[in-house]
């Protein structure tokens, strides 16, 4: 194990008779053990704490929530995952396979850093934990941790973060300076119960490259929450991609919210995978700050069985000549149900603006629900923008002419699917995150056909 | 009351402005909403007592629902509701002939640039002055066919066996806060009966005019096409410049029995101190055809979203729209497609322009629930922005459930492109020419869905909004 781990905080340990006034089990985060954090961490966290007690849970009439339900959320049920053993520890190690060419790789266990292999990194980078980036990169975490309002209904999820948060990674790419390979992060919870808060930062100077994908798995099928903040923002002419693979057990609950900003000339591209939990919330909003800037935000979801994939989406042009695109895939079977509601926001003098969002469902059973909210608030001129949602079955012609092949049924509609979602996932031009996306959808299939 | 008889030769094409005639009114509720309003108005139009008990309870709704500011605009609430009137007549009887209608209500529609010809020749002019129909003059050959066309007063009166069956049915009192003010204190709209298999020719037609300062109009339409019925009808509104808001809260009803089809078609050119908040709802059963074609021009804010009920199989719901939003004027329309039956399609086509700060919203619901099969639904929604200042927004939701049914919705925003004005501009039309004739060329496919008479009209006013609009 790496030595980095005891540069952790001392666990924050729930107090489980400290029950707030909505009889939530996720206590105060008790702060007298936190004295070596920097003093504005520590009152940013208390205050955050503060507001999530007072922020109602969001009613299912409020807008940002249609057709969802933030009551699914068992807050009651979860609190802060303590350590894990010795055992899962190394086993989720054992478990997190990397991408071949993967140029760091950083495991969490239960919101603990418990391995970092970050050889390969250019000199310069800063790749290291949440808890280090607070003792020796405090500038930049002052500059960006958190600054974003939340637009997209889960103001009270983001206070929860704040109020927890304490493990994730914190990336810092200085000027000219490429990373070409991906940098790889794990995050894992085994206990039952237990929620984690994993926050990632990635911040590129000018002109500099860099790839992050996050994990977010859980080594049983109980209830378990994931509620993460992501927050990338790419200087002048850089280039971010940031992925993130959400892959909870059955009974796994995820709310992640993710934010990008592109600065002049910069591109981004954010992907979400969403193949695991029961209920998985993704709030995702796409600043476009620079002139010349571009945001691609893709998706691809699989849910089976009660899953329900529920996502928000909002590109802000604040700035003229700024490109943006939207590519979201759901393939539906069982009693699934896919939410997507997006939203172009081009304002005023963000002029010569290119913006498109496209949602496409395939409905693989009968019984399969695909609600989708497209939406476009146009305040300037000389814009272009479009958006497209589509929601149908697989197309008998397509099923046809795989049949007339000699291909088995199974197998056809395995394949249609796959070639469904992957037009999403060939976006990302690189090819061993693809390969990797790819593998994580070919193993939801192969469950599924078993199942 | 003296008229003055002004040459219509002298009045220019263009002078819609100001339509502000002298008011004459017998009959004054006061102003603001009460149980005393209601039984002022039942009084007054001598309503049945379960009216005045419809309408009672209606109110009750109506007082306990919030304003839907938690996804409308907020500009809802400046609607000051005690500072309306809400019944007004002149106590004129409808009409029997074109001779007994007072000339200035005529000369207003000379105004609307309508040939008294074409007036006479369409059927069935229905034009309604304040609440009650002015004016009213069933073709022979519509009568003749059994077909039942009066004002909804008249309908509930002497017609009760067929009104009182489908009257609040499609659109329950409690759907919004506007549908249940309509229940509250409805007066005047159209009742229009088509026995089976009856096949009208004519366009049935009514005009709304607003004619009271801070006056409210609250029509009732119900429209019912019994089995392999036919009709199409059409209204067109326009209103004097007012210096304070005026209250437009209108509901329609529409019923299509097997087979039947009905079109309705709106034209409407409110003055933009106008809210117009409709509800307008048809149920189309087994191969029933239900289409709304809507334009919408000018008010303060619109919100109207015409929906369809899809209740038998193969059934059929159509809407198609135009929406034209100059500064100071919030065009919110859309669609509602609610598909509860099998192989049920809709097809919703929308277009709106922006003119200086003006904005134009489309919002549509398109569900599709789990137990059906070979449902289809396509919307299309294109914006086109004229100034930097104009807005566009679209607000779709689509629900689907199952895997046996097909949904598109497409959306597009633009500007006329540089390139276009140019080109024109060089074969010598002035700007605001090529601007005016690009815009229509925007909207050309669907105004050929419009009636000959209304797609001129519409194709005018554009020209008219386009004004100053450029250079």
């Amino acid at each position: 194990m790496d030595s980095t781990v005891l540069d952790n905080p001392p666990d924050i340990l729930p107090e489980r008779d400290t029950l707030t006034p909505s009889g939530l089990q996720i206590a105060v985060p008790s702060r007298d053990d936190r004295e070596t954090l920097p003093a504005w961490f520590r009152e940013r966290t208390a205050s955050a704490w503060k507001d999530f007690q007072q922020l109602p849970v969001p009613s299912i009439k409020s807008e940002p929530w249609r057709y969802s339900n933030a009551k699914r959320i068992s807050l009651a049920e979860l609190h802060p995952a303590g350590a894990a053993s010795a055992t899962d520890e190394q086993q989720a190690i054992e478990q997190s396979h990397p991408i071949n060419n993967a140029a760091a790789r950083l495991v969490f266990v239960n919101d603990r850093l418990v391995h970092r292999d970050a050889a390969k990194l250019p000199a310069g980078v800063v790749c290291v934990s949440f808890a280090e980036a607070l003792r020796d990169h405090e500038e930049l975490l002052k500059q960006h941790f958190m600054k974003r309002e939340s637009f997209l209904g889960s103001a009270k999820f983001a206070s929860l973060h704040l109020a927890h948060v304490k493990a994730g990674t914190v990336v810092f790419v200085p000027k000219n300076v490429v990373v070409e390979h991906p940098i790889e992060i794990f995050h894992w919870v085994t206990e039952s119960n237990a929620a984690i808060f994993p926050h990632t930062l990635v911040v590129t100077s000018e002109h500099a490259q860099v790839k992050a994908i996050d994990h977010y798995r859980s080594s049983n099928d109980a209830l378990t929450l994931s509620c993460a903040v992501a927050d990338i923002i790419a200087g002048a002419g850089s280039s971010i991609t940031y992925v993130s693979c959400q892959e909870l057990g059955e009974k796994g609950q995820a709310l992640h919210l993710s934010s990008t900003s592109t600065h002049r000339d910069s591109k981004v591209k954010s992907f979400q995978v969403q193949l695991g939990g029961e209920f998985s919330r993704s709030e995702s909003v796409s600043d476009l700050v620079g002139e010349n800037s571009r945001s691609d935000m893709l998706s691809v979801s699989m849910p089976v069985g009660d899953q329900l994939v529920d996502q928000r989406t909002l590109q802000r042009h604040l700035a003229p000549h700024t490109y943006s695109d939207l590519l979201y895939k759901n393939a539906l079977y069982d009693r699934a149900h896919s939410i997507f509601s997006g939203l172009i926001h081009v304002f005023e003098g963000a002029h010569y603006t290119d913006a498109y969002q496209t949602c496409r469902n395939l409905l693989n059973s009968e019984e399969a629900e695909a609600s989708s909210m497209p939406g476009l608030e146009i305040n300037a001129d000389q814009v272009k923008c479009s958006h497209g949602s589509t929601s149908s079955p697989v197309s008998d012609e397509e099923l046809f002419y795989l049949k007339a092949r000699g291909i088995p049924d199974t197998e056809a509609r395995r394949l249609i699917v796959i070639g469904f979602l992957a037009n999403a996932v060939s976006r990302l031009e690189d090819e061993s995150i693809e390969t990797m996306i790819r593998e994580r959808m070919e193993e939801k299939f192969a469950s599924l056909v078993v199942a | 009351m003296v008229i003055e008889n002004t040459d219509l030769s002298t009045i220019a094409p263009d002078s819609t402005g100001n339509f502000t005639f002298p008011e004459r009114n017998k009959y004054d509720s006061g102003y603001g909403i009460t149980e005393k309003t209601i039984d002022y108005i039942c009084d007054v139009k001598g309503d049945p007592d379960w009216i005045r008990e419809f309408r009672k309870k209606a109110l009750g709704v109506f007082n306990s629902k919030p304003m839907p500011t938690h996804w409308a605009t907020k500009d809802l609430e400046n609607i000051k509701f005690d500072e309306f009137r809400y019944y007004l007549s002149d106590g004129q009887k409808p009409k029997r002939s074109w001779d007994d209608v007072p000339e200035d209500v005529k000369k207003t529609f000379d105004r609307l640039g309508i040939p008294e010809q074409e007036r006479k020749f369409l059927a069935g002019v229905e034009a309604q002055y304040d609440s009650e129909a002015a004016y009213s003059n069933i073709k022979a050959a519509v009568a003749e066919q059994g077909v039942i066309f009066v004002n909804s007063t008249e309908g509930l009166h002497k017609y009760p066996e067929i009104f009182r069956k489908w009257f609040g049915k499609v659109i329950p009192t409690g759907d919004n806060k506007f549908s249940a003010l309509n229940s509250a204190v409805f007066s005047g709209g159209s009742f229009i009966y088509v026995p089976p298999g009856v096949k009208v020719k004519h366009p049935l037609q009514a005009y709304f005019r607003i004619n009271s300062e801070q006056f409210g109009q609250f029509e009732r339409t119900l429209i019912i096409a019994d089995e392999g019925a036919e009709v199409m009808y059409m209204e067109g509104c326009t209103a004097p410049k007012f210096e304070t808001a005026t209250l437009h809260s209108a509901v329609v009803e529409l019923v299509a029995m097997k087979g039947a089809k009905i079109q309705y078609v709106t034209v409407q050119n409110w003055s933009s101190n106008v809210f117009n908040l409709v509800t307008k709802r048809g149920i189309a059963h087994e191969d029933a055809v239900v289409k709304w074609i809507d334009c919408n021009i000018g008010s303060r804010l619109t919100m109207k979203y015409p929906g369809v009920v899809m209740k038998g199989k193969r059934a059929r719901g159509e809407v198609i729209s135009i929406a034209l939003a100059n500064s100071g004027q919030h065009q919110d329309t859309g669609a509602k497609m609610v598909h509860a039956a099998d192989d049920t399609t809709s097809n919703v086509i929308s277009k709106s322009i922006s003119i200086g700060e003006g904005r134009a919203t489309y919002r549509g619901l398109v569900h599709i629930p789990k137990h059906l099969k070979g449902c289809k639904n396509n919307t299309e929604c294109d914006a086109l922005l004229i100034n930097p200042n104009s807005r566009t927004d679209t607000y779709p939701a689509i629900s689907v459930r199952g895997n046996q049914h097909a949904t598109q919705h497409e959306a597009s925003v633009s500007q006329v492109s540089a390139d276009q004005i140019f080109y024109l501009m060089q074969r010598g039309l002035t700007e605001a020419e090529a601007m005016s004739l690009s815009v229509n060329g925007f909207i050309n496919d669907l105004a050929k869905e419009f009636p000959m008479e209304y797609s001129v009209e519409l194709k005018r006013l554009i020209d008219l909004e386009m004004e100053g609009s450029v250079g």
